[in-house]
């Protein structure tokens, strides 16, 4: 399931590492609350753990072997948010010092495997586990089927990203330039490896691990909350938060960078408006049909923006026209903001009088 | 081959490689003369520029670029092949063979009831050559930069402090627990007399796990207490003394320059 490079195309690219980049700020924030200056040696042992699982080779019915990723034992005993930065650590050694999975999309591959494999191990197991005592056998089961669900979850999510390839990154003789089978063979073709083999992998090494603790250690199965409440607790200090201005400076500088955005060629996917169905180019590359549907051309005339495509009427150049379409919509933003602040500004209770 | 045997295989590989990395990254290569900055950021960026490229004799260009860059950074060709580009071929090479028939297009050559389609031809040529020129390129990194190196050099592209030494003690903690599964896998396959069942070995794997992470915790509790009284409180003061000379400056330049070419002719 580890992606490597050249699969996905850049823009599928940096889609996932914006979205796995929020997960890991995410997690980051939480993880240090609850476990303060533990973090650090926790998550990197954990990560340490993960990735020797990975080379576990788990006997599997029919003869053959398999490989899990983890992913359950880590959201059991470190919780969603520890678990997503354990098992992105061991994938991010994996890509950068095994060269298994590419860095381009180490991204797609921790929020495949580490983000949307936790929260279905979590979802799943909190559900079936609910009320359990800690030594009880729905336990185990609930850890079954959650590694399961997880391992599968994943898969079809990578599915999903190879499926969509073909259909948005082809060249003008149709020649896919990335990953080259459509949904309709991606999905069958990853889901039936992990419904059987690597789905019952999971499933056998989460299940087994957790009957495992709870004969041998029980409290590993509490939760992370119980490390944070050892008498060596330290608290951490608060990290500076970036300062106002800073932020305004680089809000200035990607105002200043917008113009890059016209050097992309083409129309966005989904985005074409009732002119691009009737200019050849963008027909081509799209494979649109020749006609915009009828709804399509009623409902666009239903609202004209007062800079339409980024390029106000007035301005002749499409880069200054960008520019100012930026410094416009940023603007309008701030007012916005100044407006919610007084708005929401608590205010000053009259002072009592003496 | 029994499951206990492929596992310590695994073990005994992963091993294996990171000595080769350690042999690798001390002797005079191209890339070892270059500061581990210039080296990350210009690797990357050809491995970007590969995967943004649109052409396929531009990425077979990016592709003898990147066997030369490992060449000349003295990774054996033996191991290159050995490594790299059989173990890609396999794997990339199961997915890109049917995309020869399935791909629609103008047929170029015909076996029996199978036609292989131009389009199909070059769908599979551009993923195969990518994915070869990307691994080729990361492995001439890993093996060429000692990791402590291609860490400082993640912190001073401003990845977060915590961060870094997150994958620092990872990595170390990593050698040290395969270390300790592998005894615990060979110790089990010393004493195992017989093959085992299906179950039985699936409780092994399941309880040797277990152990592996209850050691996991325990060490991390030492660890911890180690850092405590070395006096940490939350804050991680990592080491950078890079310097840039004018070799890295002229490298990064060179790289770039290669990189910004093959995307800007690959379009």
């Amino acid at each position: 399931m580890h992606i490597p490079d050249g699969y996905l195309s850049p823009s599928t690219c940096v889609t996932l590492y914006l979205a796995a980049a929020s997960g890991w700020y995410a997690a980051l924030r939480r993880v240090k609350r609850i476990l303060a200056t533990r973090t650090i040696p926790l998550i990197s042992v954990f990560a340490a753990f993960s990735f020797v699982i990975m080379m576990f080779n788990i006997p599997l019915p029919g003869g053959t072997t398999g490989h899990a990723v983890g992913v359950t034992v880590a959201v059991i005993v470190l919780g969603p948010w520890g678990a997503i930065l354990s098992i992105s650590l061991a994938l991010a050694i994996q890509a950068l010092f095994f060269g298994d999975g590419g860095i381009t999309t180490l991204g797609a591959n921790c929020l495949n495997m580490a983000m949307i494999g936790a929260f279905v191990a979590y979802g799943s197991y909190r559900l079936i586990a609910a009320g359990a005592d800690l030594s009880s056998r729905r336990r185990v089961l609930a850890a079954a089927i959650a590694g399961y669900l997880a391992i599968n979850a994943s898969a079809f999510a990578t599915a999903l990203e190879f499926g969509i390839q073909p259909a948005l990154f082809h060249d003008a003789s149709g020649t896919p330039l990335y990953a080259p089978y459509p949904l309709s063979v991606a999905i069958p073709a990853m889901m039936i490896g992990h419904l059987t083999f690597a789905g019952l992998a999971e499933a056998a090494i989460s299940a087994g691990m957790i009957a495992y603790l709870q004969k041998a250690d029980l409290g590993l199965l509490q939760g992370p909350g119980t490390f944070a409440q050892s008498p060596e607790f330290v608290p951490v200090p608060r990290a500076a938060t970036p300062s106002p201005s800073r932020l305004w400076w680089a809000v200035a500088l990607l105002m200043f960078l917008t113009p890059l955005g016209i050097l992309a060629a083409g129309t966005a996917w989904g985005e074409w408006s009732a002119y691009d169905f009737d200019n050849a180019r963008v027909q081509l590359s799209s494979t649109l049909p020749s006609v915009a549907p009828a709804g399509l051309r009623k409902l666009s005339a239903l609202w004209t923006a007062p800079f339409p495509g980024y390029a106000p009427r007035f301005i002749r150049s499409p880069h200054f026209g960008y520019l100012l379409s930026a410094m416009f919509g940023v603007g309008l933003l701030a007012l916005l903001s100044l407006i919610a602040k007084s708005w929401f500004k608590p205010r000053r209770q009259p002072e009592a009088r003496a | 081959m029994s499951f206990l045997e492929s596992t310590l295989q695994g073990f005994t590989r992963a091993l294996s490689r990171s000595l080769l990395s350690e042999q690798v990254a001390g002797q005079p290569g191209i890339l070892q003369q270059l500061d581990p900055r210039v080296r990350v950021v210009g690797i990357f960026s050809l491995v970007i520029a590969g995967v943004l490229c649109r052409r396929l004799d531009v990425i077979i260009a990016l592709f003898v670029l990147a066997t030369g860059i490992a060449l000349a950074s003295r990774v054996s060709p033996a191991s290159l092949a050995k490594r790299v580009w059989l173990v890609v071929l396999a794997f990339t090479g199961v997915i890109a063979f049917p995309a020869l028939f399935a791909t629609p297009g103008a047929p170029v050559l015909s076996l029996s009831r199978f036609v292989i389609t131009a389009q199909g031809l070059r769908t599979a040529l551009l993923l195969i050559f990518r994915v070869e020129t990307a691994a080729t390129l990361t492995t001439a990194l890993v093996l060429a930069t000692p990791w402590t190196h291609t860490l400082k050099a993640l912190r001073s592209l401003r990845l977060p402090a915590e961060v870094v030494t997150m994958l620092a003690m990872t990595h170390r903690y990593v050698f040290l627990l395969l270390e300790s599964a592998n005894q615990m896998f060979e110790s089990r396959a010393s004493r195992a007399v017989g093959r085992l069942s299906g179950a039985e070995s699936r409780g092994m794997t399941a309880s040797t796990a277990g152990v592996l992470l209850t050691k996991s915790m325990d060490l991390s509790h030492d660890v911890y207490l180690a850092m405590l009284a070395r006096g940490f409180r939350g804050e991680i003061p990592l080491l950078t003394e890079f310097r840039l000379t004018i070799l890295d400056y002229a490298g990064l330049l060179i790289f770039l320059f290669a990189g910004g070419l093959a995307v800007w002719i690959g379009r």
